[in-house]
């Protein structure tokens, strides 16, 4: 049936009545052309959205202290106090989905310039974290190495600069690594420089304008003793940070005589649901999408299926006589199945090209827009998706047939020598 | 090579309608016969039956030896396609077709390859004088022109049996006589030939009258050439 001669055939039919097919096709072309620039923008602004939150892991808990709330064991409430390295070793253990854990410190200096390479300098946060901090923040190492065990269990006076300090602290193409650096006083040898991969979620001070040091040696060296007032964990995938969240909080509130039903003393909150949301948002989104995008083109294929009845209605004569002079039903189911399919299918490919091609357009206008601030990005229909798109053009041209070609088979030849 | 044995045909419409009542009818194979009847005197749905294109109540049509009865549609395809050539009162042919193509389309259900199609194809063209006019549209041909590219393709299965409806209907008096004049050719060649007709000019110069009056057959004719005039009029 898909000889060159039935295609012949086909193309023939299609071609005679141009204006006819082209607007026939034009409902499925335009339910594919939507389709495609609906699923790519999605994608775009879901692209640009993540590219907004790179380098934040989403299953994210934070943790602070606060003044109790409550009296508890004699103690009276409104007493401030304190978690220690012990509390995050014991949390640690209880929750082994726990995949790092790290406290922060942090010191802001009175001095309008608390960081000094020879003669430069600047007003810089000064942060004290663990080697974990980096799974948790993810920060790019653009110079050296992020802070090792070694330096946190020797309390070694070492540290990071974020971008903006090494920039304002050295000549450009300087190489900072071994070179001291004095921080609120004291000198520490750099070890490496850091830049956040995003502006727009920052934990504590913006990366790129800090100094970040062992969180030992921080302890140490500004005398802040074993005082942890701040800490944040990653949970692995399978266990969402709400869900262990309490469980933590009582772990530490039954080490330090806190009450159970004590909701002040220690607060928290995590990244898990804003990420849960955004995902919710994105899911709900593309839904959204295909359900427009399919019912347009389930109307462009109701269209052909109309049209294709009219033809056949039309074609009543041409048909019968086909049929006098030997056309079997099957030739004539084919020919009209493959009339649609041809259509459809031809439609549903240029409009999925010109689809494709625009957004590749945009997104390369859009890749050259400055600023990383880009709420857009990529804007991309997946392989998957326009396979699948693929898909249900053929099988709807095929569904398009299916009607006109019953009743096309249903012309007897002797229709054709009737005479009117 | 026809053979009807009291054939019997009622429509069922609001009023049934029996339009064959009892036909019996032999045409030998070579002969060319003319059906002739008043219009609502069963010749049509006679030609229907003949050329397979409707189906009868009871009786038994044999057709070259063969049962015509209770075929399936794809049977009864293939029966018209290897063993009947139509030509119809209107042509019929495919509007967006050209002549050559036209007559080609036969062939292409007897799934003959495209090169050999439209050699035969352009044969038979030139056999009727249409050569030239094989790249032709049917709305840039004749009535005549047309009629005979209808003929080309009836002949081009090289069928047993023509089946005419009113081939002359739509057509002048002189392209008449040139139609029955190759109508004649052709039945020379040794096709049987059936042609309905209600002009009995064109009746006068076929073998055989076959006249049906109200679903019966009244009378057979036999035309003895030697007095007529087959220059006479035939209109």
């Amino acid at each position: 049936m898909f000889d060159f001669d039935g295609i012949h055939e086909i193309w023939q039919t299609i071609t005679r009545n141009k204006t006819r097919s082209l607007l026939t096709a034009f409902g499925v072309f335009w339910g594919i052309f939507l389709l495609v620039i609906l699923t790519s923008t999605g994608n775009g602004f879901e692209n640009g959205l993540m590219r907004q939150v790179e380098g934040v892991t989403p299953n994210t808990g934070f943790f602070f202290v606060s003044q109790t709330s409550e009296p508890y064991k004699g103690y009276q409430k409104g007493r401030s106090w304190s978690m220690q390295m012990a509390d995050l070793e014991a949390v640690r253990e209880a929750f082994p989905c726990i995949k790092a854990i790290s406290p922060e410190a942090s010191v802001w200096s009175s001095e309008d310039k608390n960081v000094v390479y020879g003669s430069r300098g600047g007003s810089f946060t000064v942060k004290g974290v663990l080697p974990e901090y980096n799974d948790i923040e993810k920060s790019k190492i653009i110079k050296g190495r992020f802070i090792n065990a070694t330096d946190i269990a020797t309390n070694r006076k070492v540290c990071l600069l974020g971008k903006k300090v090494y920039t304002t602290m050295f000549e450009k193409g300087e190489d900072p690594i071994g070179k001291m650096v004095k921080v609120n006083g004291i000198y520490f040898q750099v070890v490496g420089v850091v830049r956040s991969y995003t502006e727009n979620v920052q934990i504590n001070g913006i990366v790129d304008e800090s100094v970040i040091l062992p969180f030992t040696t921080m302890q140490q060296v500004f005398a802040l003793g074993d005082k942890i007032g701040f800490f944040a964990f990653v949970a692995d995938d399978d266990t969402p940070v709400p869900s262990i969240e309490e469980d933590i909080k009582q772990l530490i509130k039954q080490r330090h005589d806190i009450a159970p039903t004590d909701k002040e003393a220690i607060e928290s909150f995590n990244l898990t649901e804003i990420f849960k949301a955004f995902k919710g948002l994105f899911f709900g989104i593309h839904i959204l999408i295909w359900i427009v995008g399919l019912g347009t083109l389930m109307s462009g294929i109701i269209g052909v299926s109309n049209i294709m009845l009219v033809t056949v209605k039309e074609r009543t004569r041409e048909i019968g006589v086909r049929r006098a002079i030997g056309a079997k039903p099957k030739y004539i189911i084919g020919q009209v199945l493959s009339e649609s399919l041809l259509l459809t299918t031809l439609a549903g490919l240029v409009g999925m090209c010109i689809g494709v091609g625009i957004m590749a357009i945009v997104g390369m206008v859009t890749s050259n827009m400055p600023g990383d601030k880009m709420m857009f990005q990529d804007p991309n229909m997946s392989f998957k998706a326009a396979v699948a798109a693929t898909i249900i053009v053929v099988i709807s041209g095929l569904l398009a047939g299916v009607l006109p070609a019953l009743r096309a088979i249903q012309i007897k030849a002797i229709d054709a020598i009737r005479e009117e | 090579m026809i053979r009807l044995e009291n054939i019997n045909k009622t429509y069922f419409g609001a009023q049934p309608l029996h339009v064959l009542k009892g036909i019996n009818l032999h045409i030998k194979e070579g002969e060319m016969v003319s059906i002739m009847g008043a219009s609502g005197s069963g010749k049509s749905t006679l030609l229907n039956i003949l050329g397979i294109l409707d189906n009868y109540d009871s009786g038994d049509y044999y057709l070259n030896d063969k049962l015509v009865k209770n075929l399936t549609e794809n049977q009864a395809a293939d029966m018209r396609n290897q063993l009947i050539g139509f030509i119809f009162q209107s042509f019929n042919l495919i509007p967006f077709k050209t002549a050559m193509e036209n007559v080609a389309l036969p062939l292409y259900y007897q799934n003959v390859n495209r090169k050999k199609r439209n050699q035969l194809a352009m044969e038979y063209l030139e056999r009727f004088g249409l050569k030239e006019w094989a790249d032709h549209y049917p709305n840039e041909l004749s009535g005549g022109q047309k009629q005979r590219v209808s003929m080309a393709r009836a002949l081009v299965t090289k069928p047993k049996i023509i089946l005419a409806d009113e081939p002359t209907g739509a057509l002048d008096s002189k392209t008449s006589a040139e139609v029955m004049q190759i109508l004649r050719e052709v039945h020379h060649t040794g096709i049987t030939m059936v042609i309905v007709t209600h002009e009995r000019g064109i009746a006068l110069r076929t073998d055989k009258i076959i006249h049906l009056k109200d679903g019966v057959i009244e009378d057979i004719e036999i035309n003895d050439f030697d007095t007529i005039n087959l220059n006479s009029d035939i209109k």
